[in-house]
């Protein structure tokens, strides 16, 4: 398997050239930054709720690498619609794959697309890059104004 | 490659690789190590030398009369001796070992109670400085009330010696903190102008010298520095060993603040009285392997010919000139002074993707802020790729290098 197999497939590559959600989000509910510490990537991730904390719409704004552009592409199209709990839901198993492990058949169904990026988990450095945003999502629906994927290091063997 | 023109020209005047790189048996992988501004490899023979000292000599230096205590004692101050020779110190007294360049600056910046500063005064760092440099700087002068300043860059990304110059306050200025050789950039700075001009206006300095000792000669006393750090591990020693050097009655003022066992002289229940310099600021038991392996490496570094370092500079131009003439590529710092390293960006690209394709071939790169984000905003950029060289590569290395990125914008644009 080789890096374009693993991490570079053509949806990763199709996305972060041109990215879904990219942009402002004027009546935005919800938002949060995400830091990179590594390569000092920042990411604003933007959302709007209704009154019953569906997410009824996202968009992300900022610099970073393939795989974290990607990956926001690719959850802001899959979270819409979503409830705080699914969301949380979803992220687990998104971060349980990218870790390495595996998660039930239908619990990777949910991902879709997002599946895409399960070989990253023999990057350990880039798992970092793949949850950025994911962080970001979770920290503005909890309310706190900032993510850092720096946790990430406690919790990657590297 | 071959038809290449410029790959035909040899580097270095004929100088051969070869019998560097057979002392790495890491690079036998066939990887094209080009991170050696990180971190070096280190050569069978440092290796070995940290071996023996665990094998043969292994104890606490300087607090055992028995026959392993006193040889483990010879063996890190005999290595002390080889440091203060190797930077052209007045005594070994005037080394300290530390775990490396971040510990040695922040020994000082830790250690400056006896000095006035204050609300008023000053504390300069310059604009290429590595976090390591900077934030205990930056710290330092915020816990006292003093104003950090910063030496500015010039277009051409020179230091701007005379914006330093008219900036300088006499009696303000405390202390002004330099690179040698900047970790992104990769030329060497004018440390010398720096320290004229700071002592004229009776400040200290600082230079870190992590990106200088592995390319430059070092002699404390032509630099007329006051403090010099740099870190084993650059320079083919081992992972945390590292030095501080300080004109000896600077040492005499920098307050210890490490305290425990070896770095005393009595200790009573209410009061203590210091040893005296290097070791008050050593206090535990030292990591007396890595300074061995520390001055190995010195002795090891110290036999390249000096075609090696003609051969490293020459590996860094070629990757310069190559990569700046791919279209989308942008090299940073001034051309053509390059000591071993080359910083660029790739337009469209990320770093992170740049090195991570750069990986996917055997080429290991560095990516990322490299510690210096108040440079990288200077720039006008988050993060950069970065090349850096020793003299066990080659010029099949730089070509590897330049095809990888190139196949990294054929990827992502
Ligand atoms: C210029 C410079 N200063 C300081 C450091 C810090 O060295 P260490 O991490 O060994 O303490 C580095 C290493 O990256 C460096 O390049």
């Amino acid at each position: 398997m080789s890096v374009t197999d693993e991490i570079y497939q053509d949806l990763i590559l199709h996305h972060s050239r041109r990215p879904r959600h990219y942009g402002p989000l004027p009546d935005a509910t919800h938002a949060a930054a995400g830091d990179n510490p590594l390569c000092g990537d920042r990411y604003e991730v933007r959302l709007r709720l209704d009154e019953k904390s569906i997410i009824r719409d996202a968009a992300f704004e900022g610099s970073g690498c393939a795989i974290s552009k990607a990956s926001a592409s690719l959850m802001l199209d899959t979270v819409i619609g979503l409830s705080r709990d699914e969301f949380e839901e979803l992220f687990r198993t998104f971060h349980a794959l990218v870790s390495g492990e595996t998660p039930s058949p239908e619990a990777v169904a949910q991902l879709g697309k997002l599946a895409a990026l399960s070989g990253i988990w023999k990057y350990p450095a880039r798992v970092k890059c793949a949850i950025l945003c994911w962080h970001a999502v979770h920290s503005a629906l909890a309310g706190q104004a900032h993510a850092s994927s720096e946790e990430e290091f406690a919790s990657n063997s590297l | 490659m071959n038809q290449d023109k410029t790959a035909d020209e040899k580097p270095g005047g004929g100088y051969d690789p070869g019998g560097v790189r057979r002392q790495f048996a890491i690079l036998g992988r066939n990887l094209a190590w080009l991170d050696n501004a990180a971190t070096t490899q280190r050569p069978e023979g440092v290796l070995r030398a940290m071996d023996e000292f665990y094998r043969k000599h292994n104890a606490n230096p300087r607090r055992s009369v028995h026959q392993l205590g006193t040889e483990a004692t010879a063996a890190f101050e005999g290595a002390r001796a080889r440091v203060a020779e190797f930077i052209g110190a007045e005594s070994p007294q005037e080394v300290v070992f530390t775990a490396g360049t971040t510990a040695a600056i922040n020994l000082v910046t830790d250690g400056l109670a006896r000095w006035d500063i204050g609300p008023g005064d000053e504390v300069w760092v310059s604009a290429v400085e590595h976090h390591s440099n900077w934030v205990p700087w930056q710290q330092a002068a915020r816990r006292m009330g003093a104003t950090l300043k910063v030496i500015p860059l010039t277009p051409e990304g020179r230091l701007n010696l005379d914006e330093f110059e008219t900036g300088l306050q006499a009696h303000r200025t405390k202390w002004v903190a330099v690179a040698w050789v900047s970790n992104v950039l990769g030329v060497a700075n004018d440390v010398q102008a720096v320290c004229r001009a700071a002592h004229a206006a009776g400040a200290q300095v600082l230079v870190d010298a992590a990106q200088a000792v592995a390319h430059l000669p070092v002699n404390v006393q032509a630099l007329d520095c006051d403090f010099l750090a740099f870190s084993g591990h650059k320079m083919y020693g081992p992972m945390g060993s590292g030095v501080l050097w300080g004109k000896r009655a600077l040492l005499e003022q920098v307050e210890p603040t490490v305290f425990g066992g070896e770095m005393i002289a009595r200790v009573d229940e209410a009061t203590s009285t210091w040893a005296e310099v290097p070791y008050r600021f050593e206090g535990g038991t030292p990591h007396v392997a890595g300074a061995v392996g520390l001055a190995t490496a010195i002795d090891w570094l110290s036999e390249f010919p000096p075609e090696a370092h003609v051969y490293v500079a020459d590996l860094a131009r070629r990757a310069e000139e190559e990569l700046a003439a791919l279209p989308g590529v942008r090299v940073w710092g001034p051309r053509a002074e390059r000591l071993s390293l080359v910083s660029f960006s790739v337009e469209g690209v990320h770093p992170h993707d740049v090195a991570q394709v750069l990986d996917s071939r055997g080429v290991e790169i560095r990516a990322g802020h490299l510690c210096a984000q108040p440079l990288m905003r200077r720039l006008g950029v988050e993060s950069v790729a970065r090349a850096s060289f020793f003299p066990g590569n080659t010029v099949d290395d730089v070509r590897r290098l330049v095809e990888g990125v190139r196949a990294a914008q054929e990827l992502f644009t």
